[in-house]
């Protein structure tokens, strides 16, 4: 592992991308951050600009208007950038599949590294999916 | 290593554990890894050459600072005003550089930024001042120095504790935390000033930042509180000072611009001229 994967993985970004979520997904998200799971031990701050995001964290499915604002968003993203789908939803668009509003699911748009199911996922769960991502990171 | 005790603090008042030591390090060294994004429309020179200004004059003025605690008579003639100068120059380069972005969000920042400079400049030129009349009209760091080594830190006396309080909250506006932070404000402004910035030039906006964070403590511990220079005296005080500006940074809700500017404008400006009239009776 070169240094280069070692400080990204110990100093991981995550920018807060909802693409048209109920907003459930979004509160387990803020719930890592707070004090019981505290997710800044481990380097991983909420930052407000796309521009120092090394991982986009996205809840919900992509609609006709999101879809091209997600992918617009991921561009603007400095590289590495990495995609996290979060909830059910961002995985595989559960009971919106059909929807006359939703035109593609998430991994159709970006190339997405972690998925992390559930409705909503729980804290432990998001801990979880982060942790894989580094796995994969570091090739292990 | 000042940013790690800041976030350290921080995550204690929130009654969490907190980031290690070397995060910081990670943090800067993971950013010269990433892709540099130039803002189309923007003006590309000055949008990287602004965050090198700032890293400059602070680099030069904690030199600066240093070298005057450590040889008192190697300070050179005005070096107090040279420095006062410096410490503006990273606010301006960050003036600087979000104008140059194109961003809109970065150019209300701008704007907050620029209010705030003027605002906090003024009561703390007064400080100045007033410590100026107290050592007898020196303008070298060394002198100022020299003199509280032998008559005690200026701290002690009246004037010299009201310029101190009054100086002590100009440098947490010249440090961008809250409650002064308006120009940065992550949840309206989603980081303001420095929104168009990724990869390298972000990460010397952070080494100019607590490059600062060192620098303007030591500033003050030599403008007031010299009255023992040995270093780990000076350390422990640094550390006091430092605890200090987190706790209020974190105790305190941002204010609105209008607000920060009518309080440095009125209740600061006016506690630090009565700092100056008391040092100018000897009190």
């Amino acid at each position: 592992m070169d240094l280069k994967t070692k400080v990204l993985t110990k100093s991981l970004w995550v920018f807060h991308a909802a693409c048209s979520p109920c907003n459930n997904c979004d509160i387990e998200i803020l719930d890592v951050l707070t004090p019981r799971h505290d997710a800044e031990r481990f380097g991983i701050i909420l930052v407000g600009s796309v521009r120092a995001a090394d991982v986009l964290l996205v809840t919900g499915v992509p609609n006709r208007k999101t879809a091209v604002r997600i992918k617009k968003l991921y561009e603007q993203a400095p590289k590495p950038c990495f995609v996290i789908a979060v909830g059910g939803c961002a995985c595989g668009r559960v009971m919106f599949r059909d929807s006359y509003n939703s035109p593609c699911a998430l991994d159709e748009l970006l190339p997405v590294d972690a998925y992390i199911p559930g409705c909503p996922p729980k804290p432990e769960a998001l801990l979880a999916g982060v942790v894989k991502v580094i796995q994969k990171l570091r090739g292990e | 290593m000042a940013c790690w005790i800041d976030r350290k603090v921080t995550a204690r008042i929130q009654w969490r554990v907190g980031p290690p030591w070397y995060q910081n390090f990670v943090d800067i060294l993971k950013l010269t890894y990433k892709e540099i994004i130039l803002p189309q429309g923007g003006a590309t020179a000055t949008f990287l050459l602004a965050p090198v200004l700032g890293f400059l004059a602070s680099v030069l003025t904690a030199a600066i600072l240093g070298n005057a605690l450590i040889d008192t008579s190697q300070a050179f003639l005005g070096d107090i005003i040279v420095v006062l100068y410096l410490l503006v120059i990273p606010a301006i380069a960050l003036i600087i550089g979000a104008s140059s972005s194109g961003n809109p969000l970065a150019s209300v920042g701008a704007s907050r930024e620029m209010k705030m400079v003027m605002a906090y400049e003024l009561p703390f030129i007064f400080c100045i001042i007033a410590m100026l009349v107290k050592s007898g009209g020196n303008i070298r760091l060394g002198q100022i120095i020299e003199h509280q080594l032998y008559f005690g830190s200026n701290i002690a006396s009246p004037s010299g504790a009201v310029a101190f309080i009054v100086s002590l909250m100009c440098i947490q506006a010249k440090l961008g935390f809250p409650p002064f932070d308006a120009s940065e404000a992550d949840q309206e402004l989603m980081g303001g000033v420095l929104i168009e910035y990724s990869g390298w030039p972000l990460a010397i906006f952070k080494l100019t930042r607590a490059i600062l964070l060192y620098a303007l403590p030591v500033f003050l511990i030599e403008l007031f509180w010299a009255g023992n220079t040995g270093l780990l005296v000076i350390a422990g005080k640094y550390v006091v000072l430092l605890v200090a500006i987190v706790l209020v940074k974190n105790t305190n809700p941002r204010l609105r611009i209008d607000q920060a500017l009518r309080f440095f404008w009125g209740p600061l400006t006016l506690l630090s001229v009565a700092a100056v009239i008391l040092a100018l009776f000897g009190k």
